[in-house]
């Protein structure tokens, strides 16, 4: 193919860009990296609290970003209400656990003073799920790619504004579990026992949820489904039945971080769940979406980037109350990872049919 | 074995009704509603919405028995509605009676005896009698509704939504209309009170609708023939005649109507500006865009920069001087923020730019950055529009003096904003049937086929990204010079999804479709900003069905009519004639 | 076809508009020349408005012109403010002091009803442009309390002030809103709240001479608010010999607080100040404890958290913490009658700090009301706006429930005067600072 002078010249302008891009974004890195650690002004310990944070935040953003990630693997579609989902299942379990407070069953049962609230929250994120499942998206397949997308974000919508007229504009205080307060020592650490418990419930729900995909019979059919809908409907599955019961695994796994989420910040409130839908939908992308393994190394990315890379980064290049940028770090290097991986940190290159 | 079945239905089309009944008044609506009358001193809003569900509920049950039956059989559908009504009205009694009885409040926030209070008509727990009563009547007037015939049927249905709409808005109209002074504003109080319709008002315009549409029902046929025999030259006079009206009514508007409702026309036609940027990324190229907020700050804030005059301005030029750096810079931020992305594809780029979005946001109100762009405490003292000349600039915190004309408020600023609309809908238009607009379609169709047509892939993007970013700069732009002052705050991401909202509601591609799609998303919204509670929450509802209704949008381009309904093809055509 | 029924509905929407402005203009005129028509309030609505001029008693000279109020017309006041959103408590709550002061007045001012309406602004600037055009377009209004944030007013004011109306806010405390140099549009802008140049200066030297602290740290949330409040106590800690050892910002969204924490706790503060909202303010105080290094440190936030939300939000760990606000205990007049009020009308106690603030804007309008109203003997009411604004300004020894006020020439109305708040129950049932036994927060300084 014959390609004109200016078009190739364009096309080396737009390379060098984009190499300048990168290496102004790696070398502001380094260099920030570097004058941070020189300057010597936190603690060894105080860096390790720092990826504990992290850990603890990303794991939670890896649960709800499964629900993304599956959704999309699915029906290459933006569950933009998922986010919705993960607030209704943190509401539920507070209703719950504030009665068991109340009537003294949390402080002789921890253990299961936190499963049954977790529990209880995975059947109400699912139940809501299926639900706009149900009314927003199903009559919706088929229809262009954007549509659903908008119909996902009125659904978002009315669920905040539906909660808030239910439970009102104020936030309320999860109730706290005695038996989580309080440091454990690990490692020579002290590491607070709620993070521990957060990062290990995360950490088994995911196990389980793999397994389930990978081992069973509905995860072999929701694989299936996602690589060909059409096929396995020839095969004998009930793809409808399928993409409902994704809609509740993956719902499921968000109300469960709901809890978790409220176990750490003790706020639940009905506009809760939009920053950290979005960005658990950046970590789903972060780590290649459709990709179950993808979302939980994308969450966990995602949450140690921004828990250390304010002080590690910014600090060091001489920039002011670096708090306020973290969710700069957090796109920056969202946009990074696209322009080496453009499909994410384990996504496979995207097809044209899945594009 | 059939008559169960019917009734069966009804139930479940009650139950259904019961649900939303008790979800309208456990979210609150009913009891905030009810300070709000429709017909002053005969029905408030809070009431109107229960009683519309009951009705809505006889009607769809009405619906499905006939469509059961095959044919509408009248005492079956009655009964139905009767039914659907009653059952509708017994769930929202046993749910006032269950609430005097068991404190709901623990959990639901308006489970409160005021809004039991409301739904017994202040009578107390003995009196939820009437609940179920109204419930049957309303069903019985939805299902009867059904057994009108299609010609009485339409202009009720016109007449009814009319007056609803007319009541909802009449604190506006009251004001606009008392602010002619004049027998005006004696028609005014007479027809709107201060919350709602008089009665006078109501019948008034309910009768005046019904026998217009019913009118037009039988001689809008005859009317719209006799236009299309007219002669060509007298279609074409017809048509300037009424271009002229619209203009008349265009320019005169603000005058009348006074700030408010120019100030909402200037917020829609803003919308307007970046939705039509947005259709040319999106809706000509395929490019999903979530964070077109971007560019629409970069625009505000460099007029901003360039023409304050308090502690953060650069320069002091004037508006009209600024304007067009603002459109430029806006553009080279579009090809800057494009060529990250330019081989990212999909969803991976919807994220992408909504990180742009973010991160212009997060810097334009950081302290990093504050001894530039003001940080939280924002850019003030804009420079307004000056048609004449300025005066030198003087010092920080006094504005320039013009000699001329300012166009300080939203009335003034209103023609520069539908000005710059429509102009820019004509350039839009003129991209679309350009060569460039036809590549831009291709690569929305096949990027891989475009390429391998010869279409260069980077530079149709790129002029994509820019051409869409310059257009919502001039948004940002006089947004800027609106407001007087911009703080990142502004700059949320939800514009963004406003924008893409719109564009999909319009009809993704069409250029009418971003001017109806602005109306109905933007400009409905800003009216109803007394129920400013369950805004979100109409807008959230709203949007779920129009997607569901009409997934083409609005006013859906032709292109994408064709791909939606293939069958009705010739309609399509016949339909754009008219 | 369905775009011919929009089409057609449009087409009856304008017609009906035609329809309403044409034939009853007419109608009006010809009610006035029989009375036995059948529309009684028009008929004996007509003859009024005509008397007034007829009598010529009095003739408009106002610079900025009169609002006319018929007879049988209540007095329009609006107020505007946040009333949706997160932030919604704070304007419910002054609000509500609009509400109980016209309530005091029996709901009637020159035997007029005393019509209130209200108008969201939702605490951002372009909400308030929005809600200042609405208020600009109807004539009736006499005069407006709001608004709640200060961006809603650098917004909206410029409309407001060049409609010739004035407003008074109950809640803005942002120092230039009341500078000298404010310019021409703030003509029509005056407060009763404090300015926040006192409310650092007060946590300054509270935490200076009454805590004894040296090494201060802050955060805000990047609202303009919080960030001019937290310089502001910066300037003064500094100015009576402190050192502000760490000064760091969150976003308003953010929730994991603990890292920028660490980072405060390395710079080993002997005291905290945190004025934000309530979100952040919720997040920061409920894990301020678990950050190594700041187990112990004496933490203080603001007007903007002295709310029962905060203690939904925060947590036992907020027990302790100080709060600066309004000094309620130096609030003159009858804080706890009006608080009795509050508890009749809506039940619970108040939600936010600036009820009283509000309380005493309105009635502030209603005295420079009863100077400056020209009422006929008909009972029509004439309201010039010019002097009514003078009037305002002219308030001299106000005796208001948040002290004895009179008003600067820049708009500055408040008694500002601060107190440092102590939380000592950490169930947001208790939240009372009111009650007199057992306030929670109490106050503690001076």
């Amino acid at each position: 193919m014959r390609t004109r002078l200016s078009e190739r010249l364009l096309d080396l302008a737009v390379s060098g860009f984009l190499w300048g891009f990168r290496i102004l974004i790696v070398s502001a890195i380094v260099i920030g990296t570097v004058a941070t650690i020189r300057a010597g002004k936190y603690t060894g310990e105080q860096w390790i609290d720092f990826v504990v944070f992290g850990i603890s935040q990303g794991s939670i953003y890896a649960l709800i970003a499964l629900g993304y990630t599956m959704v999309y693997g699915i029906l290459r579609m933006i569950n933009f209400a998922h986010g919705e989902i993960f607030m209704s299942g943190a509401f539920s379990a507070y209703f719950l656990a504030t009665w068991l407070n109340g009537t003294g069953f949390i402080d002789s049962n921890p253990i299961l003073g936190l499963l049954i609230p977790i529990l209880f929250a995975m059947i109400m994120s699912a139940a809501i799920a299926m639900l706009v499942e149900r009314i927003a998206y199903r009559p919706l397949r088929g229809a262009p790619r954007l549509v659903p997308l908008i119909s996902a974000i009125g659904a978002s919508f009315f669920l905040q504004y539906t909660f808030r007229g239910f439970f009102g504009p104020g936030v309320y205080a999860y109730p706290p579990i005695k038996a989580l307060e309080g440091e454990w020592n690990l490692f020579g650490f002290g590491i607070l026992k709620v993070q521990i418990i957060v990062a290990v419930s995360a950490a088994v729900m995911m196990a389980i949820l793999y397994s389930i995909v990978q081992l069973t019979k509905v995860g072999k059919a929701m694989r299936a489904v996602s690589e060909d809908k059409d096929t396995a409907a020839l095969m004998g599955i009930d793809v409808n039945r399928i993409i409902v019961t994704t809609f509740a695994v993956g719902a499921a796994m968000a109300g469960a971080a709901g809890v978790l989420y409220s176990l750490i910040f003790r706020q639940v409130g009905f506009l809760m769940g939009f920053t950290p839908g979005i960005k658990a939908f950046t970590a789903a992308v972060l780590g290649g979406i459709g990709n179950i393994p993808g979302a939980m190394v994308g969450g966990l990315v995602l949450g140690i980037f921004e828990s250390i890379g304010p002080s590690l980064f910014l600090e060091g290049l001489g920039i002011t109350r670096p708090y306020q940028l973290k969710d700069v770090i957090a796109y920056t290097m969202l946009v990074m990872i696209l322009l080496f991986r453009p499909s994410g940190i384990l996504g496979e290159r995207l097809t044209k049919k899945k594009a | 074995m059939k008559k169960e079945n019917f009734i069966w239905n009804a139930v479940k089309a009650g139950l259904l009704g019961g649900a939303i009944t008790i979800f309208i008044c456990l979210v609150g609506m009913t009891e905030i509603f009810s300070k709000r009358d429709v017909v002053e001193k005969v029905i408030t809003l809070g009431q109107f919405v229960l009683l519309a569900t009951m009705v809505a509920s006889g009607l769809i049950a009405a619906r499905r028995t006939s469509s059961l039956f095959g044919e509408v059989r009248p005492v079956r559908t009655l009964t139905a509605g009767l039914v659907a009504g009653l059952v509708t009205g017994l769930v929202l009694a046993l749910f006032v009676y269950i609430g005097y009885s068991i404190n709901l409040r623990a959990v639901f926030l308006n489970a409160s005896t005021p809004l039991y209070n409301v739904l017994t008509f202040g009578k107390g727990q003995s009196y939820i009698w009437p609940l179920p009563v109204i419930g049957a009547l309303g069903g019985l007037l939805g299902a009867s509704f059904l057994l009108i015939p299609d010609v009485y049927r339409r202009p009720l249905t016109g007449g009814l939504i009319v007056t609803f709409f007319l009541a909802l808005f009449s604190g506006l109209f009251r004001v606009v209309m008392i602010n002619q002074k004049g027998g005006v504003e004696n028609a005014a109080k007479y027809l709107f009170g201060q919350t709602g319709l008089t009665v006078e008002g109501t019948l008034i315009f309910f009768f005046a609708v019904v026998i217009i549409a019913f009118f037009w029902n039988f001689r809008g046929k005859e009317v719209q023939q006799r236009i299309s025999r007219l002669p060509k030259r007298g279609q074409l006079s017809l048509r300037v005649l009424g271009l002229l009206l619209i203009l008349y009514l265009a320019i005169g508007l603000p005058q009348v109507s006074g700030p408010f409702i120019a100030q909402v026309i200037v917020t829609v036609a803003l919308f307007i500006l970046m939705g039509l940027g947005l259709n040319i990324t999106l809706g000509f190229a395929g490019l999903l865009d979530l964070g077109f907020v971007a560019f629409y700050a970069i625009g505000a804030y460099t007029v901003g920069l360039l023409t304050s005059y308090g502690p953060f301005g650069l320069q002091h030029v004037s508006f009209w001087v600024a304007v067009p750096i603002a459109v430029l810079v806006a553009m080279l931020s579009g090809a800057v923020l494009g060529l990250p992305v330019l081989g990212v594809r999909g969803d991976y780029l919807a994220i992408a730019t909504l990180g742009f979005g973010e991160i212009v946001r997060l810097l334009a109100g950081s302290d990093f950055l504050a001894k530039y762009f003001g940080g939280p405490q924002g850019i003030i003292g804009i420079q307004k529009p000056c048609l004449g000349t300025l005066e030198a600039f003087v010092r920080v915190d006094v504005p320039r003096a013009c000699n001329g004309i300012e166009l300080g408020t939203a009335k003034d600023i209103y023609y520069i904003a539908v000005l710059s609309a429509l102009l820019l809908a004509f350039v839009a238009w003129r991209l679309r049937e350009s060569r460039l607009g036809r590549a831009w379609m291709a690569i929305r169709e096949d990027e891989d086929v475009a390429e391998a047509l010869g279409i260069n892939l980077i530079q149709t993007k790129l002029l994509a990204y820019m051409l869409g970013a310059a257009f919502a700069g001039l948004g940002g732009a006089i947004f800027a010079t609106l407001i007087g002052s911009i703080f990142a705050t502004s700059m949320q991401l939800l514009v963004s999804i406003n924008v893409v909202a719109l564009i999909v509601v319009g009809g993704m591609g069409s250029i009418p479709g971003v001017i109806v799609g602005a109306i109905a998303l933007i400009g409905m919204p800003e009216l109803l900003r007394e129920v400013s509670e369950f805004r979100f929450l109409f807008y959230g509802a709203a949007l779920i069905i129009m997607m569901l209704a009409r997934p083409e949008g609005l006013w859906p381009s032709q292109a994408a009519k064709r791909e939606l309904h293939h069958a009705d093809a010739e309609n399509v055509t016949a339909e754009h004639m008219i | 076809m369905k775009r011919l029924f929009a089409l057609l509905s449009l087409l009856v929407v304008a017609s009906m508009l035609f329809a309403a402005c044409t034939p009853a203009a007419t109608e009006a005129p010809a009610g006035n020349e029989s009375p036995a028509a059948t529309d009684a309030p028009a008929a004996t609505d007509a003859p009024a408005a005509t008397d007034a001029p007829a009598g010529a008693a009095y003739e408009c000279t106002d610079a900025l012109g009169c609002v006319t109020i018929a007879p049988d017309e209540p007095v329009h006041l609006a107020y505007w403010g946040v009333l949706s959103g997160p932030d919604s408590s704070l304007g419910e709550d002054s609000k509500r002091g609009v509400e109980i002061a016209i309530d005091d007045r029996g709901g009637k001012i020159f035997d007029h009803d005393i019509l209130l309406t209200t108008e969201d602004a939702g605490c951002t600037p372009e909400g308030g442009a929005t809600a200042a055009a609405k208020l600009a377009t109807d004539t009736s209004l006499v005069g407006l309390i709001g608004s709640s944030c200060s961006d809603e007013t650098v917004g909206g004011i410029a409309t407001i002030t060049n409609a010739g109306l004035l407003t008074i806010s109950p809640s803005n405390t942002r120092p230039v809103l009341s500078d000298p140099n404010r310019g021409p549009d703030y003509a029509g802008y005056m407060r009763t709240a404090h300015s926040d140049a006192f409310q650092g200066k007060a946590v300054a030297e509270f935490a200076y001479n009454e805590l004894g602290a040296r090494k201060a740290a802050t955060l805000h949330d990047g609202s303009a608010y919080a960030e001019a409040l937290q310089q502001v106590f910066a300037d003064n800690f500094v100015a009576l010999g402190g050192e502000i050892v760490a000064q760091e910002a969150v976003a308003k969204d953010a929730t994991d607080m603990k890292p920028v924490l660490t980072t405060i706790a390395a710079a080993q503060p002997d005291f905290f100040y945190y004025p934000v909202f309530v979100a952040v303010g919720g997040y920061v105080t409920a894990q301020i404890r678990d950050v190594a290094g700041l187990e112990e440190v004496p933490i203080a936030g603001s007007d903007g958290i002295f709310t029962a939300d905060l203690l939904k939000g925060a947590g036992a760990n907020v027990e302790g913490m100080y709060l600066s606000s309004p000094d309620f205990s130096a609030f003159t007049g009858d804080y706890a009658g009006f608080i009795e009020k509050h508890e009749a009308k809506y039940g619970g106690s108040t939600l936010s700090t600036f009820h009283a603030h509000a309380y005493d804007a309105a009635n502030i309008l209603f005295a420079a009301l009863e100077q400056v109203a020209v009422v006929q003997d008909d009972g029509t009411i004439y309201v010039p706006r010019q002097a009514l604004r003078d009037a305002v300004y002219a308030t001299k020894d106000f005796k208001g429930i948040t002290g004895t006020l009179s008003c600067s020439p820049s708009g500055d109305c408040g008694a500002p005067v601060i107190a440092m708040y102590q939380v000592v129950n950490a169930d947001p049932a208790s939240w009372n600072p009111a009650d007199a036994a057992n306030p929670n927060p109490k106050k503690i300084w001076p």
